[in-house]
């Protein structure tokens, strides 16, 4: 499979690998996908108290698009408040990446990512 | 690391399983074919046709040899698909009167599986025979299934996903006890592992040109003559191939084919002992250094220039891109379109989790050792960065077992 250049960078020169303490009360932890279907995606997300996302983490096990769709929403939500984080669209993700059809699902997960990081930080804090 | 570099040439070929590079000497023998010797095989009425013919058997000869068949048994077509095809849908049309079972294996060729299908469309009964975690067939499970109606059985010598060398000569001897017809794929095995249709009874063999450093577009079907096994051809016409398959021959193909199977016999034995050992360091390398990482297949009963493995927790296609200077194959079909793993490993009981993260790597005659040794420390760097990388990884180290999670299935 061809991919393009983009995908390739973030592939190459992934932004923000790591972890963060989940058990921390400002991280919020996303873990969207599943091993059998090939691509597990694990977000993490530091927030201020005034719902600012100050840092981004991930891991994720899957393609190169799947890796560079990650890498490339760290880069996004940094500075975002959560109400524009959850405004992220996987249909970004598909035109900046230049993603083929049979990859769209992997901008899904990255935006599942997301809201699934958010809503835990909520949980968490509520 | 970079002394080596120097020396190797980009990207290392490790995919013997899709294609080989032809050999040069395949291709000198070739060459007068296409430009001075171009006369019709078929023509009998003057002396360049007669000079092809005399060509064509000779390669007919040297194929035979290689299999222990005589040359008037083989049957030249274009490739391993069509010799198989004609094999399976051939005997089954020819003999559909008399019996109308076939039995073959889950993880055969998808061009032995698809001819099937289509027999059963037609109303034929096809069994799939499971295989056993080690990729091998039970030879029990053979006999239960066999019965009166049963035609023919067909299983492969080499499995082209996982390398393994199915007990062709034990099946051979099954088959000729209770008047089965046996066909064999050995389109992996040709020119690689010793072939004897005498020893092994075999009533027929599908051979292909590229996967044993001849041409692409050639192969051949050996066809019993004693006892005969008929066929009903899929290509009619002129009669040519003994009236099994029709149309000119291609001359400098098959004459390729030939000389591949010359050099095969040659060389067969040293080819085996150089792949093995370059084989048997990657493994003990790869397999017995690196943590949660697993051959697929039985490790005895196996070509060594076939190996599948699976590098839990990193999926396959991020892995073929960290060593984009190897070109491989992954286990799984998620290159394609479809996200399915590979039906060969899940026929073994390989958990869809782990058929995501396998890779084929293929070794042949042209391989070096320092190719081995480079794509070993490719490897290793490969792994270490994509498992930093994992979810799955850092859980499996944290001790969370992986199957206790509710995963959002999509």
């Amino acid at each position: 499979m061809a991919y393009s250049e983009k995908v390739i960078n973030h592939y190459e020169n992934p932004r923000n690998v790591g972890s963060m303490d989940k058990n921390s009360k400002d991280v919020g932890t996303g873990l969207v996908g599943a091993p059998s279907c090939g691509d597990v995606m694990k977000l993490q997300l530091k927030i201020s108290k005034d719902g600012v996302i100050e840092d981004a983490k991930f891991k994720t096990f899957g393609c190169g698009s799947a890796i560079a769709s990650s890498s490339l929403i760290t880069e996004w939500v940094k500075g975002k408040t959560l109400d524009e984080a959850q405004k992220i669209k996987n249909i970004d993700i598909v035109e900046h990446l230049s993603l083929p059809p049979v990859k769209i699902h992997c901008s899904v997960l990255a935006e599942d990512a997301i809201k699934s990081a958010i809503s835990d930080y909520k949980k968490k804090n509520s | 690391m970079d002394d080596i570099k120097i020396k190797l040439k980009f990207p290392i070929y490790m995919d013997y399983q899709a294609t080989t590079p032809m050999d040069p000497r395949v291709l000198d023998a070739m060459l007068p074919y296409f430009t001075e010797k171009f006369g019709n095989p078929h023509s009998r009425s003057h002396s360049m046709g007669w000079e092809s013919g005399e060509a064509i058997e000779i390669a007919r000869k040297q194929v035979a040899g290689l299999i222990g068949a005589n040359s008037k048994e083989i049957i030249f077509t274009s490739g391993a698909t069509e010799s198989n095809n004609l094999a399976i849908k051939g005997a089954a049309q020819f003999y559909k009167d008399q019996k109308n079972h076939i039995i073959t294996v889950k993880t055969e060729h998808k061009c032995i599986l698809d001819a099937c299908r289509h027999l059963e469309q037609l109303g034929f009964e096809v069994t799939y025979l499971p295989v056993n975690e080690d990729g091998l067939l039970d030879l029990n499970l053979l006999k239960l299934a066999i019965k009166n109606e049963t035609l023919m059985v067909s299983v492969m010598a080499v499995n082209n996903e996982i390398g393994v060398i199915q007990p062709i000569k034990e099946i051979g001897s099954i088959c000729k006890e209770r008047g089965v017809l046996f066909h064999t794929d050995a389109a992996q095995a040709f020119g690689k592992i010793p072939l004897d249709v005498e020893e092994m009874n075999i009533d027929m063999l599908s051979i292909s040109g590229h996967k044993a450093y001849g041409p692409k577009g050639i192969g051949a079907l050996y066809v019993r003559r004693k006892p005969r096994v008929r066929l009903e051809p899929l290509i009619n016409g002129g009669g040519q191939e003994r009236g099994f398959r029709s149309g000119t021959l291609p001359t400098p193909l098959v004459v390729g084919l030939g000389e591949a199977a010359k050099i095969a016999a040659e060389s067969m034995k040293e080819d085996y002992q150089i792949i093995k050992k370059l084989s048997d360091k990657f493994c003990t390398r790869i397999l017995d250094s690196i943590p949660d990482v697993y051959l697929n297949g039985s490790r005895d009963m196996r070509w060594p220039g076939c190996i599948n493995i699976s590098f839990a927790y990193i999926e396959g296609e991020s892995m073929i891109l960290a060593i984009k200077e190897l070109a491989v194959s992954s286990g799984s079909a998620c290159t394609s379109a479809s996200l399915e793993p590979s039906y060969v490993l899940r026929a073994l009981g390989v958990e869809e989790e782990l058929a995501h993260t396998s890779i084929r790597f293929g070794f042949g005659r042209f391989t070096t050792e320092e190719e081995i040794d480079y794509t070993i420390s490719v490897l290793e760097g490969a792994v270490q960065k994509l498992r930093d990388m994992s979810p799955l990884w850092e859980m499996a180290q944290e001790g969370i077992d992986l199957k206790s999670i509710k995963w959002s299935d999509h």
